[in-house]
C-alpha cells in the first residue's frame, strides 16, 4: 500500500456523507422519484418505497413492518402528504437503530487490559478493522497489543504483522495451525505484564454454521475470562456491507455462541447499503459500533444511528 | 422463522381440490409466496419481479393435472423457470487452442478469490492440466504470501518476482508458462470495488494487454441486493466469461447467483462448499434452485445417496427388510453409509421439509459413533439375535465400548423400534436412510 496511510482529516461526517452518498443517490433518489409530484398518497408509492427498503437489503420483515406502520398512519389520516411520507420513514428506521443499548463499552471501565475479539465469517475484514483500530486507539494515547488467533487461514499471521510493523504494535503470534486459545492467553498474558490497555484479537474467519468453529471461538472466549475477569468485554461482529439476508443468520448464531456486544459494517464505500444492520437492530438488539469506509488507516467511522439515517436522506 | 415454500404451497392449493383449472386467486396467492422467498433468498427485487411475471403466465389457466398437485404443478413452473434463468446445463471452463490459457479471477474484496485461485489450481491438476499461478495483488498485506502458502498447500507452482506492477508479474508469469510448458495461468486479482475508478481501469488495461480466455467474477454467496451493481459493473467493464459462487457451504441460499445471472448473462462454472482445498464442485443450475427457494436440495441428496450407499447392499437389506431380517449389523452398515454420506449437518440441510431452525445446527455426530462402538463390542450372535442380551451380557457391551448400560438399552430400544418401522415402510433406500437421518438426527421434522 502507498505511504499515505492516512489522508488529510475530514470531518467525520463529511467522510459518512462521501461514503454513503452513493448509497444516498440510489436510494433517495428512488425515494425522491416516488415523493416528487404527487399530492395524494397512492398504493404505487408504498409499492415503490417498499422496492427501495427491499433494494437497500432490510429484508421482508423488516419492510413490511416500517411500511406497516406507515400505512397505519396514513389510514388515520396522520399522514396524508406524500412529502411528510419521507420524514415518517426517516424516524421509523431511526427509531429501529435507536432502539439497540446506547451504553458502549470504554477502554479500562471493566478490567484492563480490554480485551476485544473480532470475529465474523471469512472475507469480511476482521484484519484490516483490526489495525484500523489498533491505529484510533494508538492515536488516543493508549497501548495496544495485536494478537493473530486467525493460525488457520494462509498467511492471515503475515497480514497482521505487516500492520503490526506499520503500526509499531506489539503483536502475538504463533506458529500456523497453534490453538488460537493459547495465542490469546500469551496475548493477554503479555498485556497484563506490559499494562498495556487494550488487546485486539483477530480471531480467524468462521462461518456461523460450523458447530465446531464455533466451539472454538467459545474456548478463545473462556481463555480471556480466566486471565481478566470479564474479557472479552467487547465482542465485535464484523459484517461485510454486501451481505444480505444471510447477515442476520450470521448475528444469531454468533450472538448465541459467544456473546455479540456490536457490529462492525465494513466495505461501505461501495454500493452496498448494509441495510441488514437495520434488520439486525430490530430483531437482535444488537448496537452498530464502527463503520468501514475505505482502505485507509483513518476509515473508522463511529455509528451514529440519527446520522446514519439522515445522511442516507439528505 | 421462515417456514419452507413447499409448506405454504400446499397451504394456499389445499382448497383447489376439484376444480380444473388453476385460478388467477389462486395462482397470485402462490406467486405472493414465492416472491416472498425468492426475496429472502436475496434475489435482487427486479430479477423477482420479471420472474413472478413470468411465472404468472405461465400458471394461469393451466389445466390441473392428473399427476401432479397443483402445489407441485406451481413448484415446477417455478423450478423450469429459475433454471431457465440460470441456464439449464453446466458450463465448463474454456480453453485456449495455443496454449497458455489464462484464466482471470477478479471481484471485490474478501469474496474469495486467492482460496479459489488455489482450489482451481487444485481441480485443473486432478482434471490432467498443468497450471501455473501468479497473485497481481501487490496492495494488501500479505496476499502474494497467501497465494505462495496455498499453492504450497496444493502443489500448484507460482511464479513470484520482485515487482509491484500487475503488467511485469503478468508478463513473468506468461513468460514462465511458455518455458516450463504449464498449460493455464491462473492469475489471483487484487479485490477491488466496481466503483474503484482507478483500479477498474488497472484490470481494463490487464486484460487488454493478455486477453485472457476466462475472466471470472468471483463472489461472495452471501451477497445481497448489491450483487446486480458489483457484477453489473465488472462485467461492463471487463467482460465477464463466467461466475464462481464462494462460500456456499454456509446456509446462505445463494440468491445472489440469480441477480448476478440475470445482470452479466454469464454462467455460473462453479461453487466453493468448504475450507478444504478440494471443496470446489462444478455448478449444476437446477440444485441451487430449491436452495434459493428453501426447498432442500433433493437432488443433490440423491445424488450422494447414490455415490455412498452400495448397490448390491441396498438390494439385499431391501431382501432383508421384506423378510424382517433386519439385524443390529444391518443397523450397524446403515450408520456406516450415514457417516459415508458426509458431515450429517451437509446432509440434513438437503432433505427437504427438515425445519430450517433444525438446518444448520449442530448434529450430534457423536452419538453415532457411540452407537458404532456399541454394536462393535457385541459378539457376532448377540448382533444376529439381540434377544439373548441379558444383564450380564449388557454390562459387558457397555464397558467394552466405554458407554452406560442405560446407552445400551437405549440403542436396544432404538433397534427394536426401527424394525417396527422398517417392516411397516414400503419405500426403498433412500427412505431408510431419511428416516436414520431424522431418527439420529435428533430434532428433524420431517412431513412422514
Amino acid at each position: 500500500m502507498a505511504d499515505t496511510e492516512t489522508h488529510p482529516k475530514h470531518s467525520w461526517w463529511g467522510r459518512l456523507q462521501q461514503a454513503v452518498s452513493r448509497t444516498r443517490e440510489q436510494f433517495v433518489e428512488r425515494v425522491d422519484d416516488v415523493l416528487r409530484g404527487r399530492k395524494e398518497i397512492a398504493p404505487e408509492l408504498f409499492a415503490q418505497l417498499e422496492a427501495a427498503l427491499l433494494g437497500a437489503d432490510l429484508g421482508v420483515e423488516t419492510t413490511t413492518e416500517v411500511l406497516g406502520r406507515l400505512r397505519e398512519r396514513c389510514d388515520r389520516h396522520e399522514l396524508t402528504d406524500p412529502a411528510a411520507l419521507r420524514g415518517a420513514l426517516r424516524q421509523e428506521l431511526a427509531a429501529l437503530l435507536r432502539s439497540t443499548p446506547n451504553h458502549q463499552p470504554t477502554i479500562g471501565e471493566a478490567g484492563k487490559p480490554h480485551v476485544v475479539f473480532l470475529v465474523g465469517v471469512n472475507g469480511t475484514g476482521k484484519t484490516t478493522t483490526i489495525a484500523k483500530l489498533a491505529h484510533r486507539w494508538q492515536s488516543e494515547g493508549r497501548r495496544v497489543i495485536l494478537c493473530a488467533a486467525d493460525t488457520f487461514r494462509a498467511a492471515a499471521g503475515e497480514q497482521l504483522e505487516i500492520w503490526a510493523d506499520r503500526l509499531n504494535a506489539e503483536l502475538l503470534r504463533q506458529e500456523p495451525g497453534a490453538d488460537p486459545a493459547a495465542v490469546v492467553f500469551d496475548a493477554v498474558s503479555a498485556a497484563r505484564a506490559r499494562g498495556a490497555d487494550a488487546v485486539l484479537v483477530d480471531t480467524a474467519g468462521r462461518l456461523h454454521t460450523k458447530s465446531n468453529l464455533m466451539a472454538e471461538l467459545e474456548k478463545m472466549k473462556r481463555t480471556a475470562g480466566k486471565l481478566v475477569p470479564g474479557a472479552p468485554q467487547e465482542i465485535l461482529l464484523v459484517l461485510d456491507a454486501t451481505t444480505g439476508q444471510n447477515g442476520l443468520a450470521q448475528a444469531r448464531q454468533f450472538t448465541q455462541s459467544v456473546g455479540v456486544t456490536g457490529i462492525v459494517l465494513t466495505k461501505l464505500d461501495g454500493t452496498a447499503k448494509g441495510g441488514i444492520v437495520i434488520a439486525i437492530a430490530r430483531t437482535l438488539g444488537l448496537p452498530i459500533r464502527y463503520l468501514g469506509v475505505g482502505e485507509q488507516l483513518d476509515d473508522l467511522l463511529d455509528f451514529d444511528p440519527e446520522a446514519y439515517v439522515a445522511s442516507l436522506f439528505e | 422463522m421462515f417456514e419452507a415454500l413447499t409448506e405454504k404451497l400446499q397451504r394456499t392449493f389445499k382448497s383447489l381440490r376439484g376444480e380444473g383449472k388453476l385460478s388467477e386467486e389462486h395462482v397470485n396467492q402462490a406467486l405472493s409466496q414465492i416472491r416472498l422467498a425468492l426475496l429472502e433468498g436475496d434475489v435482487h427485487f427486479k430479477v423477482v419481479q420479471q420472474l413472478t411475471e413470468n411465472i404468472r403466465g405461465r400458471a394461469l389457466g393451466q389445466e390441473v393435472l392428473l399427476s401432479l398437485s397443483p402445489d407441485q404443478q406451481v413448484l415446477k413452473i417455478v423450478r423450469d423457470e429459475l433454471v431457465g434463468l440460470l441456464g439449464g446445463r453446466v458450463a465448463p471452463l474454456q480453453f485456449s487452442k495455443k496454449p497458455p490459457t489464462l484464466i482471470f479471477l477478479t471481484g471485490l474484496q474478501g469474496s474469495g478469490k486467492t482460496t479459489t485461485t488455489g482450489k482451481l489450481g487444485k481441480w485443473l491438476a486432478k482434471s490432467g492440466h498443468r497450471p501455473v499461478g501468479v497473485s497481481t495483488d501487490v496492495r494488501r498485506p500479505a496476499a502474494r504470501e497467501q497465494l505462495a502458502q496455498i499453492a504450497r498447500a496444493v502443489g500448484l507452482p507460482v511464479v513470484e518476482k520482485a515487482s509491484d506492477d500487475p503488467l511485469e508479474l503478468l508478463k513473468a508469469a506468461r513468460r514462465e508458462a511458455e518455458l516450463l510448458a504449464y498449460d493455464v495461468v491462473l492469475v489471483d486479482t487484487q479485490g477491488r470495488l466496481h466503483i474503484d475508478d482507478e483500479l477498474m481501469g488497472e484490470l481494463e488495461a490487464m486484460k487488454k494487454a493478455f486477453q485472457p480466455v476466462e475472466t471470472l467474477f468471483v463472489a461472495d454467496a452471501m451477497t445481497g441486493q448489491d450483487a446486480v451493481k458489483s457484477a453489473g459493473t465488472f462485467h461492463e467493464r471487463l467482460g465477464l466469461t463466467g461466475v464462481i459462487l464462494t462460500k456456499m457451504d454456509g446456509d446462505a441460499r445463494g440468491g445472489a447467483a440469480l441477480s448476478i445471472r440475470w445482470v452479466t448473462g454469464r454462467p455460473i462454472k462453479f461453487i466453493g462448499t468448504g475450507e478444504k482445498y478440494d471443496a470446489l464442485e462444478p455448478f449444476h443450475p437446477d440444485r441451487i434452485v430449491s436452495r434459493i427457494l428453501g426447498m432442500g436440495d433433493v437432488l443433490s441428496l440423491i445424488e450422494k445417496a447414490e455415490e455412498t450407499v452400495d448397490r448390491a447392499q441396498a438390494e439385499e437389506l431391501e431382501e432383508k427388510l421384506r423378510r424382517a431380517e433386519f439385524t443390529l449389523e444391518d443397523f450397524r452398515d446403515q450408520l456406516r453409509q450415514l457417516k459415508k454420506m458426509g458431515p450429517l449437518e451437509q446432509v440434513l440441510e438437503m432433505i427437504p421439509g427438515v425445519a430450517p431452525e433444525v438446518r444448520g445446527q449442530p448434529v450430534n455426530e457423536g452419538r453415532l459413533v457411540q452407537l458404532e462402538a456399541i454394536i462393535n463390542s457385541m459378539t457376532p450372535k448377540e448382533r444376529r439375535r439381540p434377544d439373548i442380551l441379558d444383564g450380564r451380557r449388557r454390562k459387558r457391551i457397555a464397558r467394552g465400548s466405554g458407554t452406560t448400560v442405560q446407552e445400551v438399552n437405549q440403542l436396544l430400544r432404538q433397534f427394536a423400534e426401527m424394525r417396527r418401522m422398517m417392516k411397516a415402510m414400503k419405500g426403498g433406500q433412500g427412505d431408510a436412510l431419511r428416516k436414520l437421518a431424522a431418527r439420529f438426527g435428533g430434532r428433524t421434522k420431517l412431513p412422514m
